[in-house]
């Protein structure tokens, strides 16, 4: 025990430098020769360095302390920061938040428009397809609206027409074609000409499968309409044809004039043309006439999303629908004009010369 | 005079030399003008400025370690490698907390610095070790201890702090302190 202190002490002196000349080497000498006692002296020598580094690691760590206390950390933060600006911050924050509110955003719109409908053909084909039959009772509606303001009092108008829509003569003898729709559902169905005269029809043949309506004049004192000027195309017509329509999306005659755009209607519908023409309600029946005063088609309807998409039931249609008219529920013949005296004229006189075979049809 | 913001950096030479003397003043030097850096390098990767502090007191005893055992060659500016050891410490943090999977948004260029940290490690284990073992020393050994062998104070002082009637005593006592510390230092393996 005594001899391990003296030991200890002796190594301690040595590392030291404490140690007299004449120990020192006797120091050297013991550690040359016993090995053992040479190790102790490493291990111990190890040991206290080690320690010795802990010293210094721990004074270090408090010097740092000390320093550390003494800096500004919020302001070198500022400093070392200016380059995040609010909004990256916010949107770091919050960008799950804006996520969730967007994800739930979109589904909201979805459902509502899968609710309301949004998604079912069937409605967006009607959305997109609209027939051009006049719904004349609004107009009528604000036309007595301002009349009674005016006037200060109601005044029935004589003869208030539901719908409205364009129909063109097919023979001298008092047929009249025009679509379906228009007279679908109807009561009565009158057609006025341009001059003003008005007759009444009956409906002697529908087609709905080609949206066609065929009338005839029920009237004792109707003569005939005189010879038709215009002709009916069989063969279809090309694309780019220069074509024009005359009818009645007002109450007096319109003319409008476009080009054959597609061979196709609505969705590909081989029965129409697309026509680049402008066309309202009320033109539904009208011819579609080429340069030379051949109808080429039946205006029917236009698609309400895309500029410039009005469609026309080929002639080619109206004649084989007028064909498988049964010959029973004619009581006179139907026999359409072959004779075209429009070709040579100038448009102004083609439509002067049309314009009395071409009528509005209103329908109660 | 008007205080300026901008910390003026030392010459890396210059530090070295007082890394080897122990200049306090060329600590502080140091400190003040590598400390933004690796707090910038912390706050950018999902740190907070208290693990900035332990990181870059961490790469200070780095350099320290390495620039007192010799074998400091400065083939680097003093800078990219207080940077690389900061990034690589507080990669091994992210990597311990998984909080990061060793992707970093550097603010400066890297170099390595693996065997470094290796030796560092082996340091830092002794030292953990010896922090332990001393704790578990106890009073009054364990100031006996600091006092004569990281204090390098003399017997003397010691027996007159503690109250020793003569150096024999004072000696015998902390003979026996220095083998329990020993025994429990050796005893302890810490994680």
């Amino acid at each position: 025990m005594k001899s391990e202190i003296e030991f200890v002490e002796q190594i301690e002196s040595y590392l030291l430098g404490e140690i007299s000349p004449k120990d020192r080497i006797a120091f050297e000498q013991r550690r040359r020769d016993d090995a053992a006692f040479d190790q102790k002296v490493v291990a111990h020598k190890n040991f206290l360095q080690q320690l010795g580094e802990y010293g210094t690691r721990k004074k270090l760590e408090s010097q740092m302390e000390v320093i550390h206390e003494q800096l500004d950390i919020s302001a070198l933060k500022k400093e070392i920061l200016p380059q995040t600006p609010i909004i990256k911050v916010l949107w770091k924050k919050y960008r799950l938040n804006a996520a969730v509110a967007a994800s739930v955003a979109i589904l909201m719109v979805l459902a509502t428009l899968f609710t309301t409908g949004y998604f079912t053909k069937n409605n967006a084909t009607n959305s997109k397809y609209s027939a051009l039959r006049r719904e004349i009772i609004n107009i009528k509606k604000s036309q007595h609206a301002i009349i009674k303001n005016i006037q200060g009092e109601f005044t029935q108008p004589a003869d208030p027409g539901h719908f409205g829509g364009t129909g063109f003569a097919l023979s001298e003898n008092g047929y009249v074609v025009t679509n379906y729709h228009v007279i679908n559902g109807a009561d009565s169905v009158f057609i006025q000409d341009n001059k003003g005269s008005s007759y009444k029809m009956k409906i002697v043949y529908i087609d709905p499968a080609y949206d066609i309506a065929v009338l005839q004049v029920d009237d004792s004192s109707f003569k005939s309409f005189g010879a038709l000027p215009y002709t009916f195309k069989k063969s279809a017509s090309d694309l780019g044809e220069k074509v024009y329509t005359i009818g009645f999306p007002k109450d007096d005659i319109v003319y409008g004039e476009g080009y054959l755009s597609s061979r196709s209607g609505y969705a590909g519908d081989t029965v129409a043309y697309q026509v680049s023409i402008p066309v309202n309600p009320g033109n539904s029946g009208g011819p579609l006439l080429d340069n030379k005063g051949n109808v080429i088609g039946l205006i029917s309807g236009k698609q309400t999303q895309a500029d410039g998409a009005a469609f026309a039931i080929k002639s080619g249609n109206l004649l084989k629908s007028i064909s498988a008219i049964p010959q029973d529920s004619l009581m006179q013949k139907l026999v359409l004009n072959k004779k075209n005296v429009l070709a040579g004229l100038s448009r102004r006189d083609q439509i002067k010369k049309m314009e009395n075979y071409i009528f509005m049809v209103k329908v109660y | 005079m008007k205080e300026t913001k901008k910390v003026t950096v030392p010459a890396d030479n210059e530090i070295i030399l007082g890394v080897l003397n122990g200049s306090n003043e060329i600590l502080e030097k140091l400190y003040k003008a590598y400390f933004p850096m690796v707090l910038q390098l912390i706050l950018t990767n999902n740190g907070n400025e208290d693990e900035a502090k332990d990181v870059f007191q961490e790469t200070v005893i780095v350099l320290y370690n390495k620039v007192r055992n010799g074998n400091f060659e400065l083939n680097s500016k003093l800078k990219t490698f207080i940077y690389a050891v900061s990034r690589r410490i507080w990669l091994k943090y992210l990597g311990q907390k998984n909080r990061n999977s060793g992707n970093i948004k550097d603010v400066e260029e890297i170099i390595a610095v693996e065997p470094d940290l290796e030796r560092h490690q082996e340091r830092d284990k002794q030292f953990k070790q010896m922090e332990h073992a001393l704790n578990q020393l106890g009073e009054p050994c364990k100031t006996i201890i600091e006092d004569f062998y990281i204090y390098h104070r003399s017997m003397q002082a010691i027996c007159e702090k503690f109250g020793y009637t003569n150096a024999d005593n004072a000696k015998n006592q902390k003979y026996k302190c220095l083998q329990r510390l020993k025994k429990y230092f050796f005893q302890t393996t810490i994680e």
